[in-house]
């Protein structure tokens, strides 16, 4: 090949190249607007006021109700519950593994949270009902533990390891020319780790969270199956919820296509894809912020 | 008369709003060798790697003036970069053997330039007995090139150079990861191969600039301070602080 | 004293933390490996589940899995390696690159289930695919893109300038120097990630819902055309709807120890490529 062909070759190449990175931005921008056309179709039928305020979601009565608040408080439920659980648990372990863990010990504790990202949800999902969910049950005394409180240890623990891992990154990333000054100012160690070490690391802690919810939020199978699946605003934690994913999950493949229950099922997953697209813009600003501060 | 090989006029470049070349103008002479000396971020690696483009993999960079391969225009959007830097080679300061066998590493050039295959065998040959490295290497072209020693990668890479019979070598400090032993084999490599090559080379060393050079040229913040031959540069340099720094009273 | 009796409380908190994300990893092996060991063996693995699911194995399903995994990485990998190559090697930072990687950043923050809707959309009804495992797998692959993107991006950032020099000056274009040097080089690391990519998608759900995956089928077939049986569905609709619930736990214990089992062992295989890399760098 004369080097006129060779240089030509690498010029088409270089377009095909960035066709692919094109295509990254035409996916989301295709996902976004598939769901907002679909939606659309929904709205001409249904009042937003009503989706928005209505306190009932009953597709398939005769007087089909589409109020997402339901969902959206059993959404809010079992991620909070699975918040309040991650969020300590996964600081507290990075903690000691970025300040007190030997390396060996460490070699072998990140292969192992490794391990638990990879186990499937709908393995996570499974263990809710044959594991932790007759656990729930028996001890509050309930008949079933198909409830949120199983729904937020499950997805607690499948966004430890996210949290954990980002949360490590971002304590390391903590100069240790801060903590010398702190322990040469006579703090111990301690104050170093609670005053100095996790403040600083803040921005990258909270980015860490962001990510953990985001996937909490956006989980499918684990609160499916574990959940109750009770289209009623819910009282409690001990009560039977159903999430916007799950509800995506169960009446999808029954509804028949293109009606207004179908419709409605869009509606609510642009819902959740704003929300999730909130977190996930949010956590990128405060990791940009702990790059900007630490550069 | 001194036939002009390589130059450089009204040189300036920029990293990002930092200057780093402040307005070059350097000639350099078709076989001899030219050692580009100075401090540390002087500017002579940079200017060195202006010649073959090799700025053009950072996207910070910017260029303005002229630079010319005797006639051609090197920044020029209508020259290839490729042919420039086909006729243009360059050893670096840390060898970068290709991540292939000894044999691969001198075939490759040949291969991707298009070189006769029944030719690629013989032109090896002599580029490695140029290098002298043909007696050290002839039994194991299959022996992955990382598996020499330091000196014999550098050797390796300068033969990878002249495999392609450039018409200019840049060496960019070819010696500053080498033992005394490698260094010199290198050093009465470089002498031998100026019959053929017009040679520019970057320097920590003064011994090995004034073992080797023609001429010598001495950048001081990014400025050409002083541009000589070797004696007079070594011996009389006209400003003080060419004088300083050859004679070793520099930071 | 009551300084030093906080401070071992603090210890016990962090260190407590630990062993209970170690407990929770221990526990979930321990109950799904040890109910699930009686129930698989060469019968469970290499058969058709029999008498309503109530008997026999998961080999569809298994296959169903392979299958869909297998469509899934050879559609992402190209796409999301030539994008990564794209990122790294030839763009400059500009506006362009910047929105594209928060495209990517976003894309991999969206819910896997939004994925299933948008292949419902695109694959099997726009595209006319069906439900097939070919829709599945599409949609897979789309999900699996920023993974790909990112962790090649990884690999090749990892490979130093120096590489890219050597045949530059050499006169290669820039393509021969990523064909040639940079893409070899970064290899495990790229490999590692396509693994892991695998993994994901063979436990994947929520995207193969709707867009291809069925309860039973009957024969294996190799056409890309069909609904197909996948093991993570089959553990859930064993375990939620089966009406003889109690009488196929055993069953899903199983399926849930080889779905982990087939996750797990690609995960060592990346493991393992990387540990070997990274030694010898």
């Amino acid at each position: 090949m004369s080097i006129k062909k060779r240089e030509h070759t690498d010029w088409l190449l270089k377009k095909i190249f960035k066709a692919t990175g094109l295509i990254t931005i035409a996916l989301l921008a295709g996902i976004f607007l598939m769901l907002l056309y679909n939606s659309i179709a929904f709205f001409a039928d249904v009042k937003p006021l009503d989706f928005f305020t209505g306190s009932q979601w009953d597709p398939e009565s005769n007087k089909s109700k589409y109020g997402i608040a339901p969902l959206l408080v059993s959404t809010g439920l079992v991620t909070l519950g699975a918040m309040l659980i991650a969020i300590p648990l996964g600081i507290f372990t990075a903690a000691y593994l970025s300040e007190f863990a030997h390396p060996k010990v460490k070699t072998i504790l990140k292969p192992l949270i490794e391990m638990l990202a990879a186990i499937p949800s709908v393995a996570i999902g499974f263990l809710g009902i044959v594991l932790v969910g007759p656990g729930i049950a028996k001890i509050f005394g309930i008949a079933n533990g198909l409830n949120a409180f199983n729904g937020s240890v499950l997805l607690a623990v499948m966004a430890l390891p996210t949290i954990i891992t980002i949360s490590e990154d971002a304590i390391n990333a903590v100069p240790l020319s801060h903590r010398e000054a702190s322990l040469a100012l006579g703090a111990n160690k301690w104050q170093t780790i609670f005053k100095v070490t996790l403040p600083a690391a803040l921005p990258g802690l909270i980015a860490a969270v962001m990510l953990g919810l985001g996937r909490a939020l956006g989980e499918t199978m684990t609160v499916l199956m574990a959940t109750g699946n009770a289209a009623v605003m819910p009282k409690g934690f001990l009560d039977a919820v159903r999430t916007i994913t799950a509800t995506i999950a169960i009446e999808m493949g029954e509804v028949p296509y293109r009606t207004t229950h179908y419709f409605a099922l869009f509606a609510i997953a642009v819902i959740l894809f704003i929300i999730t697209l909130i977190i996930n813009l949010l956590g990128e600003y405060f990791a940009n912020r702990l790059r900007k501060f630490h550069a | 008369m001194e036939e002009i090989k390589l130059s450089a006029h009204n040189l300036n470049l920029f990293f990002g709003k930092k200057q780093i070349l402040k307005n070059v103008n350097i000639d350099f002479i078709k076989n001899q060798v030219t050692s580009l000396i100075g401090p540390s971020g002087c500017g002579k690696s940079t200017l060195l790697r202006t010649f073959n483009r090799m700025h053009d993999l950072s996207p910070e960079a910017k260029i303005e003036g002229t630079l010319k391969l005797e006639n051609l225009n090197i920044y020029d959007k209508k020259n290839s970069v490729t042919e420039i830097r086909k006729r243009i080679g360059m050893v670096f300061q840390k060898p970068n053997p290709l991540p292939k066998s000894i044999y691969e590493n001198l075939s490759y050039a040949l291969k991707i330039h298009n070189f006769p295959k029944n030719e690629i065998p013989q032109l090896i040959e002599k580029a490695l007995k140029e290098s002298y490295l043909w007696d050290e290497v002839k039994d194991e072209f299959k022996k992955p090139a990382v598996k020499l020693s330091g000196g014999q990668q550098q050797r390796l890479c300068i033969a990878r150079t002249v495999v392609l019979r450039p018409e200019v070598i840049l060496m960019d400090e070819p010696c500053s990861a080498l033992d005394p032993i490698s260094t010199r084999k290198i050093e009465d490599l470089i002498l031998i191969l100026k019959k053929d090559y017009t040679i520019v080379i970057v320097t920590h060393n003064m011994q090995q600039a004034q073992r080797i050079s023609d001429k010598v040229a001495f950048m001081y913040l990014g400025e050409l301070i002083e541009f000589n031959t070797s004696e007079n540069i070594f011996k009389q340099p006209q400003k003080d602080l060419t004088k300083n720094y050859v004679n070793g009273h520099f930071g | 004293m009551i300084k030093k009796i906080k401070y071992f409380f603090n210890w016990i908190l962090l260190l407590g933390s630990t062993l209970l994300v170690c407990l929770i990893l221990g526990v979930i092996l321990w109950d799904i490996f040890s109910k699930g060991r009686s129930a698989v063996s060469w019968d469970f693995i290499s058969q058709f589940p029999t008498n309503g699911m109530t008997k026999g194995g998961i080999l569809p399903a298994i296959v169903g899995t392979l299958l869909l995994t297998f469509i899934t990485t050879i559609f992402a990998v190209p796409f999301g390696v030539a994008c990564a190559i794209y990122l790294n090697e030839y763009a400059r930072p500009s506006v362009l690159t910047n929105i594209i990687r928060a495209s990517i950043r976003n894309l991999a923050g969206i819910p896997s289930i939004i994925y299933g809707l948008f292949g419902l959309a695109l694959f099997v009804q726009a595209l006319h695919l069906g439900t097939s495992v070919l829709s599945a797998g599409l949609t897979l692959g789309l999900l699996s893109l920023p993974y790909i993107i990112t962790t090649t991006e990884e690999a090749l950032k990892r490979i130093p300038n120096s590489m890219r020099e050597a045949t530059l000056a050499l006169g290669a274009t820039q393509f021969e120097t990523i064909k040639d040097v940079v893409v070899p080089k970064a290899l495990p690391g790229i490999l590692t990630g396509v693994i892991l990519t695998m993994s994901r998608a063979a436990g994947e759900t929520a995207p193969i819902l709707f867009t291809g995956v069925a309860f039973y089928i009957n024969g294996i077939s190799a056409s890309p055309n069909q609904e197909f049986m996948a093991l993570p569905y089959h553990l859930y609709m064993l375990s939620t709807q089966h009406q003889a619930i109690e009488q196929v736990r055993p069953l899903a214990y199983g399926t849930a120890s080889v779905l982990i089992l087939l996750v797990f062992i690609l995960n060592i295989i990346a493991f393992y490529i990387r540990f070997k890399h990274r030694t010898q760098e």
